[in-house]
């Protein structure tokens, strides 16, 4: 991938993940979520992974969130007022986080294998019959495992949503 | 030349988006946003280890086998925790985590 | 200009400047075909309903020398498409003061701009000069076209939402309910073919129908059109199953009658698009349109052959004879879908609209579980077959 995508993508990935947690309108912040999911989605092309990055756009971009903007709609979020802040809450969430980065940031950099290049791949990789081949060759019980799990969470789904709550 | 470094600090930024969006906010959907925002970080780490461990022409599909599961889990997990979400605001009418606090001793 | 010639046909630039002729050659077609296709709608309904429909807005003929005659039973109404767009344009653009600017804004882009993407894979010719008629040969063609249609459905949503305004908002909370429930159909019901051909790049899935005959009609295959034979007409089966839930569920994804239901007349004033006007109203209409088209030439590159027509060669040969075979080809392509286009417009002029949950009966209850059993039956009869 060429370099100037990479840092577009990036760009576009990261600034607009900022926005969905800076934004004080959810619909706002859901429709960021939906562009920096894309940019991700780029970002997945551009690694020769083209099936996983068009999974990516079926599954995050076209189901769950259009989910979270019909459940924002259907609440009837409005922007949230400003309320009081806790700051020390604030200042340790913001200690974390910048705890974090930084240490992440060392780690990263005191990574040299990862400073090779990436090998070059075969042209025209047939990715989704390998990714097939991989799935139903040596993942076939995880995938049929997942299949129950969506069974019993769409199970959850229908009676979280019929009960009435009392 | 973008090297796997430059992906990892990307998705460790991401990560950290995510992070702050689980700490910093109070709206439990925008919490949720932050939790996608994580699991999207890891993949993205996932798949960028998937091309740089590269064997005969091909990329590890290991990894995106478990990008794979991942999606599919936030797909089922999306689901429930947004009809907890509902529920719980039909018993609450607020979706300020602040205003959960019936066990706040 | 011969340095230009060369520069030109550099693998990198010939790739690029191929590649934006055929996207733009390919838009100009399908906004032309999106008007005219409008036209053909207003056509066809007073034909079906022994009306004459819009047939005075020629061209002015007479005025240009052709004689006084005047050719109206021929041209009469070809002008309307250009005289429409020209009306749309030069309406008032209002904006109502109690909706969500930004939003209210984004909305009309978003609907018809997944339309357009989505025709990138789409095969519509075998090659000229070398040069694949597809603009992007992608190895996940119908993932590609199923990912990107579903954001269209942010266009729909936002327009709702942003309107501020109950109408709209039913409509789409409608549509996108409708959208996503058919969803499931359409992607399960290409499974079956995808088992059959091995093949998930819709070029190779046309040159397998042309190698072993269309979907549909198992019989035309670029040698003589014959009889299938009995793994032929077992394989058929199945395909005929998922074309029937493939077109039905097409029918729904488009929002055309008979499931309408976003924007019913009688119930919603007009739908998610109720508070536009003008060029923005527009878009949402060359959207929809748009949005046929797609979904004909899917149908058309799945099931009905692609650019493939008994006795056509494709445009492998050398010199101006491949170019005009290429050509042709392409001709092939749009007539197929002209043909569905003016199937769909039947369709809209003969069934009335579906109740609600009929629709989502149909969807949830006969669709998603009928696309599942042909799954299975696909692949037993594979399994025989092989």
């Amino acid at each position: 991938m060429s370099p100037i995508l990479f840092w577009i993508f990036s760009a576009l990935m990261l600034g607009f993940g900022a926005a969905t947690i800076l934004n004080r309108n959810p619909v706002a912040s859901a429709l960021s979520l939906v562009v920096s999911f894309l940019g991700l989605a780029a970002l997945f092309f551009g690694l020769d992974a083209n099936f996983i990055g068009v999974i990516q756009i079926l599954v995050y971009a076209g189901a769950v969130m259009v989910l979270f903007i019909f459940i924002i709609m259907l609440l009837d979020l409005k922007a949230e007022q400003r309320r009081q802040i806790n700051i020390p809450a604030l200042l340790g969430g913001v200690a974390i986080v910048v705890a974090f980065t930084a240490q992440l940031v060392t780690v990263i950099r005191s990574y040299k294998a990862g400073n090779e290049p990436f090998a070059a791949i075969t042209p025209n990789l047939p990715d989704a019959h390998n990714i097939g081949m991989t799935l139903f060759a040596n993942y076939n019980l995880p995938f049929q495992v997942i299949g129950v799990l969506i069974l019993v969470a769409s199970i959850g789904v229908v009676v979280l949503s019929q009960r009435e709550l009392k | 030349m973008i090297t796997l470094n430059d992906y990892l600090l990307v998705s460790g930024l991401l990560f950290a988006l995510g992070f702050a969006g689980v700490l910093l906010r109070r709206n439990i959907i925008i919490i949720f946003m932050g939790l996608e925002l994580m699991l999207n970080a890891a993949n993205l780490s996932l798949v960028a280890f998937s091309r740089f461990g590269i064997v005969n022409g091909l990329p590890n599909y290991n990894g995106q086998m478990l990008v794979f599961f991942i999606i599919t889990v936030a797909a089922a997990e999306v689901a429930v925790g947004l009809a907890i979400i509902v529920a719980l605001y039909r018993a609450r009418q607020t979706t300020n985590v602040e205003d959960l606090n019936t066990l706040k001793f | 200009m011969n340095a230009i010639l060369q520069f030109l046909s550099d693998p990198l630039p010939f790739l690029v400047w191929t590649t934006l002729a055929k996207s733009a050659g390919l838009l100009g077609v399908v906004l032309v075909m999106v008007s005219y296709t409008v036209y053909a709608e207003r056509r066809v309904s007073s034909l079906m309903q022994d009306r004459l429909g819009p047939n005075r807005t020629g061209f002015p003929t007479s005025l240009l020398g052709f004689g006084i005659k005047d050719w109206s039973p021929f041209l009469g109404g070809l002008g309307q498409p250009i005289a429409d767009a020209l009306k749309l344009l030069l309406k008032e653009d209002f904006t109502p003061a109690y909706v969500n600017k930004f939003y209210y804004w984004i909305a009309p882009g978003l609907g018809i701009g997944a339309a357009i993407i989505s025709l990138a894979v789409i095969p519509f010719g075998s090659s000229i000069a070398g040069v694949d008629m597809v603009i992007a040969n992608v190895d996940i063609g119908p993932l590609f076209v199923f990912a990107i249609s579903s954001l269209g459905v942010y266009g729909i949503v936002l327009a709702g939402w942003s309107s501020n305004s109950k109408y709209p908002f039913l409509g789409a909370v409608r549509s996108t309910n409708q959208l996503i429930s058919y969803e499931l159909a359409l992607g399960l019901s290409i499974v079956p073919l995808i088992l059959i051909i091995g093949k998930l790049n819709l070029v190779e899935i046309v040159s397998y129908q042309v190698q072993n005959g269309w979907m549909l009609l198992p019989g035309i295959t670029a040698k003589a059109p014959h009889l299938p034979t009995l793994e032929q007409f077992l394989t058929w089966i199945p395909v005929f199953i998922a074309f029937l839930v493939f077109t039905i569920s097409m029918f729904a994804e488009t929002n055309r009658l008979p499931f309408d239901l976003p924007e019913a007349e009688t119930e919603l004033v007009s739908g998610y698009h109720t508070e536009y006007s003008s060029l923005k109203f527009a878009l949402f209409f060359l959207g929809e349109y748009t949005a046929m088209i797609t979904g004909s030439a899917l149908i058309v590159t799945l099931f009905l052959g692609g650019w493939h027509f008994p006795g056509i060669p494709d445009g492998s040969a050398a010199g101006w004879l491949g170019v005009m075979w290429g050509l042709v080809n392409i001709g092939v392509f749009l007539a197929k879908v002209v043909a569905f286009l003016i199937f769909f417009i039947f369709i809209r002029w003969t069934l009335p609209r579906f109740r609600y949950d009929q629709l989502m009966k149909l969807g949830w209850i006969w669709f998603f579980e009928i696309a599942l059993v042909n799954i299975f039956i696909t692949a037993l009869i594979v399994t025989y077959v092989h």
